[in-house]
C-alpha cells in the first residue's frame, strides 16, 4: 500500500444498509480517508471503523451472514477505534432492552430501541457536550435509542430529558443522534483524535 | 426541541437506504420480512398484484391491521393514503406510522391536487415517472421519492424506464446554462428554486428509491445499480412461492449490488418468483403509472 507515506488514516464505515455516505463525507472533511465496508476483506488496513445509524436488526443481520460480526468484534477487542451513531450505538450494546437481535456486545451499555418513540417523535435539540466546551451541538434524534444504564468503566458525554445519549469507553464512541447529518465536524474530530492515539501506539 | 421537521423527515429516508421495503398484509408476513432483512414495511390490505386482479376501489388499510403489524416488528411501519386523500393521511399520522406513501397504487381521491403534505408531522413518499412530478411531489413537502415502475406486475421494465428518465433529466439540468434554468422550469411544471437546487447539485435534494415490477435479486441489484438508493418490493416477495428465502435474497442483493459473485450466489435456487405481467398486454388505461398529477 501507498497508503503509509500519507498522514490521513483510513477509516472504514460499514455499508451493509443506512448512512454510510454522510459519513465517508464528514470523515474525508476532517481529514481522513473513508473505505466502505462491505466485505470482510475490506477490514484490512483500517485506522478505525464507523458503525452508521441504519436499521440495526438489518445491519445485524447482514453482519452475521456475510462473516463480520466475530471479525469486527476482534478487532475492537484489540483496540480497533469504533464510532457508531444510533443503530452503530445499538450494535456496540452489551444488551438490547427489548428482542434478540445479533449485537456486537462490545461497550458495557444497556440500550433501549426508539426510546423517544416512533418517526412522529423523531426530534431536533441543542444538546450540552462538556468535552467540546459551551458552544452546544445540534442533535439530530431519529427513532433515536437511548442509554438505559452503562457500567463504570462508561463516560457519559451528553444526555437529552436525563437520558444518555452520547458515551465514550476506551476506544470506542457512541452517539444516539446523526452528528453525520449536520455540518458539525466536532465529533468526527473527537474520534479521529483516539484514531490518531490509537496508531501511534501501535 | 422541535419535531416534525424537514431534517428528520428526510433524515429517516437517509437511514433506510440500502436497504428494502417489503409489503406485507398481515402480522405473520411482517414478522417474515424483519426475519429477511427488511429495513421496513409497508402495512397495506392487498399487494398491489391482487388489487389489479380484484379491481374495484382501493382503500386505506384497516387501522387494526396497521397496529397489529406495529406491535409485531420494532422496524418502521409504513402505509399508504389515497392521492390527495388527506384524512386517510391524518388517520395514518394518529396512528403513528413511519412514513405514509401517497400512492398511485390505491385508487385516487383528488384528481387535481395531492395531500398537503407540508400540513404533517409524519414524513410522506411518492412516486414519480419522470423529474417534473418528483419536483412537484417535493414542492408539495414529500421527504422521499419513490420511481413508480409498474406496480403488481413483475416486470421491471418500467421501474427501469422511470430511473433512467428521472437520471437523465437530472444530467440535462446539471449541463445547462444557467439562463435556460427559468424555462426548464416552466416545462418540467416545477418550483424554479427547486429546478436550480437540482442543476447545481445534480441529484434530487430527497432519497430516491426504485419500485414498481421488481421480483428478483437481479432485478434490485440492477435498480441499485443505476441509481437508485434502496428498493421497494411489493408483490414480488409474498407473491412468490417462497418467500422467506427470496426475501432474504433481495436485501442481499440490494447490499452487494455491484458484486456479481455474491448476486450469482444469493440468486440461485429460490423456486418460482411471481408469475409476470407484459405492460403491453395490460394497455394504457389499465396502467397505474398514470394515476398522479
Amino acid at each position: 500500500m501507498t497508503r503509509s507515506a500519507n498522514k490521513s488514516p483510513l477509516v472504514g464505515v460499514l455499508a451493509l444498509q443506512g448512512a454510510s455516505r454522510e459519513h465517508c463525507r464528514a470523515l474525508e472533511k476532517a481529514g481522513a480517508a473513508a473505505r466502505e465496508v462491505r466485505r470482510r476483506r475490506e477490514l484490512e488496513g483500517l485506522a478505525g471503523l464507523v458503525i452508521p445509524g441504519g436499521e440495526s436488526t438489518t445491519i445485524g443481520k447482514l453482519m452475521v451472514s456475510y462473516h463480520l460480526l466475530e471479525p469486527v468484534r476482534g478487532l475492537v477487542a484489540a483496540g480497533l477505534p469504533v464510532f457508531g451513531t444510533c443503530a452503530g450505538l445499538v450494535m456496540l450494546a452489551r444488551e438490547v432492552v427489548e428482542g434478540d437481535q445479533p449485537l456486537l456486545g462490545l461497550m458495557d451499555i444497556r440500550v433501549r430501541r426508539n426510546a423517544f418513540g416512533r418517526q412522529v417523535k423523531s426530534f431536533e435539540a441543542e444538546l450540552e457536550l462538556p468535552v467540546f466546551g459551551k458552544e452546544p451541538f445540534h442533535g439530530i434524534f431519529i427513532r433515536a435509542p437511548w442509554i438505559e444504564s452503562a457500567g463504570p468503566e462508561v463516560e457519559i458525554l451528553a444526555g437529552h430529558e436525563g437520558h444518555p445519549v452520547a458515551a465514550r469507553q476506551d476506544s470506542m464512541l457512541v452517539t444516539a443522534f446523526h452528528p453525520e447529518l449536520t455540518q458539525d465536524l466536532r465529533l468526527h474530530r473527537l474520534f479521529l483524535e483516539t484514531v490518531s492515539a490509537a496508531t501511534a501506539r501501535a | 426541541m422541535k419535531i416534525g421537521t424537514m431534517t428528520v423527515k428526510t433524515g429517516l429516508a437517509e437511514m433506510l437506504k440500502g436497504g428494502v421495503i417489503m409489503d406485507v398484509t398481515n402480522a405473520e408476513q411482517a414478522k417474515i420480512a424483519e426475519e429477511a432483512g427488511a429495513c421496513a414495511v409497508m402495512a397495506l390490505e392487498r399487494v398491489p398484484s391482487d388489487i389489479r386482479a380484484d379491481g374495484g376501489v382501493a382503500r386505506m388499510s384497516d387501522p387494526d391491521k396497521i397496529r397489529e403489524i406495529q406491535q409485531t416488528v420494532s422496524i418502521p411501519v409504513m402505509a399508504k393514503a389515497r392521492i390527495g386523500h388527506f384524512v386517510e393521511a391524518q388517520i395514518l399520522e394518529a396512528l403513528e406510522v413511519d412514513y405514509i406513501d401517497e400512492s398511485e397504487v390505491l385508487t385516487p381521491a383528488d384528481e387535481a391536487n395531492h395531500i398537503n403534505k407540508w400540513q404533517f408531522k409524519v414524513p410522506f413518499v411518492c412516486g414519480a415517472i419522470n423529474l417534473g412530478e418528483a419536483l412537484r411531489r417535493i414542492s408539495e413537502g414529500a421527504a422521499m421519492i419513490r420511481t413508480k415502475g409498474e406496480a403488481g406486475t413483475g416486470n421491471v421494465v418500467e421501474a427501469v424506464r422511470h430511473m433512467r428518465t428521472i437520471s437523465g433529466e437530472i444530467r440535462q439540468l446539471a449541463n445547462m446554462d444557467r439562463d435556460e434554468l427559468f424555462k426548464a422550469a416552466k416545462e418540467l411544471q416545477s418550483p424554479y428554486e427547486l429546478v436550480k437546487w437540482v442543476a447545481e447539485n445534480g441529484r434530487l435534494p430527497v432519497v430516491n428509491f426504485s419500485a414498481g415490477g421488481l421480483a428478483t435479486p437481479a432485478d434490485a441489484a440492477m435498480m441499485m445499480q443505476l441509481g437508485a438508493e434502496g428498493v421497494f418490493v411489493g408483490s414480488g416477495i409474498f407473491k412468490s412461492e417462497d418467500p422467506a428465502a427470496r426475501g432474504k435474497a433481495i436485501v442481499e442483493a440490494t447490499t452487494h449490488f455491484n458484486d456479481p459473485q455474491i448476486l450469482a450466489r444469493v440468486s440461485a435456487g429460490l423456486k418460482d418468483a411471481m408469475p409476470g405481467l407484459d405492460i403491453k398486454e395490460l394497455g394504457e388505461e389499465n396502467l397505474i403509472q398514470h394515476r398522479g398529477w
